[in-house]
């Protein structure tokens, strides 16, 4: 094999921030990795937040006669649940933590190319997150408009949080938006224009493609939710009319009229469909790479595996309205909706096809990390499945509004994506602390989660092929509807629900624990290839490498080399000066 | 960072696959500042042309009539009722700075220090005016009864959406007024040719800075245009 070939440099040295006081090192940090731990910690503190919210929603529709909430508090917790879980947890704890942390290590640059910028976008973030939580405290508590917020009844009396819940969700969107916009055009110019010599886009790994084709979409699917943001404010606080049509309420006229709510449903879902997959890429992209390293194998397929992030990323774009069949619009839309959103079923359906045939004989080290990666494959598979019932029109008509959606959604784009975080965690958390997480509360974590999860989500498939209608805070005298199953498996939902959550105390518990107590991690524990183990400290330190920045030879994924000594070749190791295994003469060639 | 490349582009097709092939850099010779400023002006994009289907779905939607335009943009002038004449000055006015901009980013690369600053100070003070000729314009339809909630001339959703799009367009230039002032206090005092560093972002400025300054303020005045087209001449 010839000599690998250098590429010049053609990027300057970057002058770094170098922090003159406590405040500005370990507060106001300008360090790309610090800011990703300051997203987590805050994401995962009001993410706790709407998992307790859940177990209180829970126990309120297993044992109604305990009338644990009221009704109105039940629509607060449910909107609050849904919202905190889908863009302040899972949007901020993969693009801003997991991006902040992954891309500047795993493309080989020294930071973000904005350092400020991004110190920013995350103090922007905390402020939005505190707006939302403030919410709470307020006369009337928080909306209760559902997560959905759609109007006329978000911003109408009778709504829970009516008087200033409302304004403060919107406004803490509005804020949120801002502060991602700062960060999200980080990660983007970081990806395209900031990588290390010989890091070509396809040699990047799929985190890092997820994460910026999540980006990308973010960029451009938020200012819908933005502008709707802002029009539904002015028309609860300036009474414009927007969104509001005439309306009786009370008998007397109100002084709205001539808008349009399905304007909003539009808007809304421009921006939350897209954001499914604000969630799902970057958790494929990690997925991709836990399994590949995990399994001591290349991914299968990884040019198909980028084409179809990138594809299911265009895709996402135009079909939004899938989820407004019941909306009263034009039966056309729905047949040309159907139709892409089961297109978009060919790409994801090959990733799943490409994760297992990695595993195809490969070399599975059942790590934590790896088993929440096949706890999510599986997951994903049952949560993508059930979209095909429910992208179809008429099968999701009579199921629309039930439990079907709720196991659906929760399969799909909560448990799965979640499953993928917490391995992610139990994978780079030594890169982050220089410790290992405990293998034995791990273990229990993941199965308790894991099992857990199908328990409470699986029987919600039932209860929605039954008719029993979400969002409702107790089923009250509908014997004669539903059979008393319903109300059984509602107990048993709640304890597995409960036990699952208990479980997630275990985890915070095992986090903190051993970042004091643990194990030291060995250098590169997982011996993997991609660049941010490859980092002369563990953890790494403001700069990231050393006096030079490393020049990328390979892909990612060249695990179990023929002819190689170890199973392993990092990516900064060009070919000649990789260890051959005994009786070879060369990489890849057979033994002669 | 820099705006050179070491190595021979190629043109063409061929070229655009070679640049998103290599490493390091997809947009060759293109500095970070301006590549962040042609994604974020992409999401902006988004935002106006959302601004604007709302905009022309509230029209339809609306059971009222919509104002007659030529006649509630119309200034009396001597007694005569011409219409739109504010707003033909305003768009004269605007595009004008774009010029104006244009030719501060030629000075600024050839690194004319005082005359980049000068033109810079004129399209901040052209954009300044612009500001100024729009609030007229808001207090003279104020006056007239039209507000956010109600308007006397036909659908209510006319003054909704006229304060809201037009408020967002003009927010756009104050932010990029005060840019322009700030970018050409710097300009004139060399910190481009002294390296000085930023005040709050610690990092050292270089004149490219002025053209991703002009990109922000070219986009302000195409999303005029269409602004220009959809509720003043619809």
């Amino acid at each position: 094999m010839s000599e690998s070939i250098i590429p010049e440099s053609e990027l300057e040295e970057v002058e770094l921030y170098h922090p003159k006081s406590w405040w500005t090192e370990k507060v106001f940090s300008q360090d790309a990795k610090l800011i990703a731990i300051q997203y987590g910690l805050t994401a995962f503190a009001i993410g706790f937040v709407a998992l307790v919210l859940s177990w209180f929603m829970r126990i309120q529709i297993a044992f109604p006669e305990m009338a644990i909430i009221s009704e109105g508090t039940y629509y607060q917790f449910i909107t609050m649940h849904g919202m905190i879980m889908v863009v302040y947890l899972l949007t901020a704890l993969f693009l801003g933590a997991f991006g902040n942390y992954l891309i500047p290590l795993m493309v080989g640059a020294r930071d973000m190319v904005f350092p400020y910028l991004n110190m920013v976008s995350y103090w922007t973030y905390l402020v939005a997150v505190l707006v939302l939580f403030v919410s709470f405290f307020t006369p009337g508590g928080p909306t209760g408009a559902g997560w959905t917020l759609y109007p006329p009844q978000a911003i109408l009396g009778g709504t829970p949080g009516q008087e200033t819940g409302i304004v403060l969700m919107l406004v803490s969107l509005c804020i949120f938006i801002v502060g991602f916009t700062m960060g999200g055009l980080n990660y983007v110019i970081t990806v395209l224009q900031a990588r290390t010599r010989g890091m070509t886009l396809m040699r990047m790994p799929l985190t890092v493609w997820g994460i910026f084709t999540a980006t990308v979409l973010a960029l451009f699917a938020f200012p819908a939710l933005f502008v709707s943001a802002v029009m539904m404010l002015f028309d609860k606080l300036l009474m414009t009319s927007f969104f509001m049509p005439a309306l009786v309420e009370f008998g007397e006229n109100l002084s709205y009229g001539g808008g349009s709510p399905i304007l909003f449903q539009h808007l809304f879902w421009f921006f939350g469909h897209p954001e499914v997959y604000i969630v799902a890429l970057p958790a494929f992209g990690i997925v991709s790479d836990l399994i590949s390293i995990h399994a001591r194998k290349n991914i299968f397929g990884f040019r198909m595996m980028v084409w179809a992030i990138v594809g299911i990323g265009a895709l996402s774009f135009i079909v939004w309205a899938h989820h407004m069949y019941v909306s009263g619009m034009n039966p056309y839309f729905g047949f040309f909706f159907a139709t892409t959103t089961l297109i978009i079923a060919v790409p994801t359906a090959l990733k799943v096809y490409n994760w297992i045939l990695t595993l195809w004989k490969g070399n599975i080290h059942l790590t934590i990390p790896m088993l929440f990666c096949l706890g999510f494959i599986v997951t994903f598979l049952n949560g993508g499945l059930t979209g095909l019932f429910l992208g179809n029109v008429i099968v999701d008509v009579p199921l629309s509004d039930t439990y079907f959606v709720v196991a659906h959604f929760h399969m799909v784009m909560g448990i799965a994506p979640v499953l993928v975080i917490l391995g992610a965690i139990y994978h780079w958390y030594p890169l982050i602390t220089g410790k290992m997480l405990h293998d034995g509360m791990g273990r229990f974590h993941f199965w308790i989660t894991f099992v857990g999860s199908y328990l409470i989500y699986f029987p919600m498939h039932y209860l929605g092929f039954i008719g029993v209608p979400r969002r409702y805070y107790e089923m009250g005298q509908t014997e004669a509807l539903y059979t008393s199953s319903a109300a059984d498996l509602n107990v048993f939902i709640t304890i597995a629900a409960l036990a699952v959550g208990f479980a997630q105390l275990v985890f915070i518990y095992n986090v903190f624990w051993s970042a004091k107590n643990g194990k030291v991690a060995e250098k590169n524990p997982w011996k993997s290839t991609s660049l941010e183990w490859q980092t002369p400290e563990q953890p790494p330190i403001h700069g990231n490498f050393g006096k030079e920045l490393p020049v990328v030879y390979r892909w990612a994924y060249d695990y179990s080399v023929p002819g190689a000594e170890d199973d392993f070749i990092p990516q900064d190791v060009p070919n000649e000066k990789v260890k051959l295994a005994e009786g070879y003469k060369e990489l890849g060639v057979e033994k002669t | 960072m820099s705006a050179t490349s070491k190595v021979p582009l190629k043109d063409g097709m061929e070229g655009f696959v070679s640049d998103w092939a290599s490493d390091q850099r997809a947009f060759k010779g293109v500095p970070w500042g301006k590549a962040m400023m042609w994604i974020f002006l992409l999401s902006d994009t988004f935002i106006f042309s959302i601004f604007l289907i709302s905009y022309m779905t509230a029209r339809w939607s609306t059971v009222e009539p919509w104002p007659n335009t030529s006649e509630v943009f119309a200034l009396t002038v001597n007694g005569v009722s011409v219409p739109l004449l504010l707003i033909a000055i305003m768009t004269f006015i605007l595009i004008t700075s774009s010029g104006t901009m244009a030719m501060a980013v030629r000075s600024g690369y050839q690194k004319k220090r005082k005359q980049a600053a000068a033109l810079l100070y004129l399209t901040a003070i052209l954009g300044l005016s612009f500001v100024g000729m729009q609030a007229f314009e808001w207090s003279k339809l104020i006056e007239e009864g039209i507000r956010p909630w109600e308007n006397p001339f036909g659908a209510r959703q006319f003054g909704s959406i006229f304060f809201m799009v037009t408020g967002f367009h003009g927010f756009h230039v104050s932010v990029g007024v005060i840019f322009l002032f700030i970018t050409a206090r710097k300009v004139l005092r060399g910190d481009y040719d002294t390296g000085r560093r930023g005040f709050f972002t610690w990092q050292k400025g270089r004149y490219e800075i002025i053209e991703t300054m002009g990109l922000y303020w070219h986009f302000v005045d195409l999303v005029w245009v269409f602004i220009f087209a959809f509720f003043y001449l619809w």
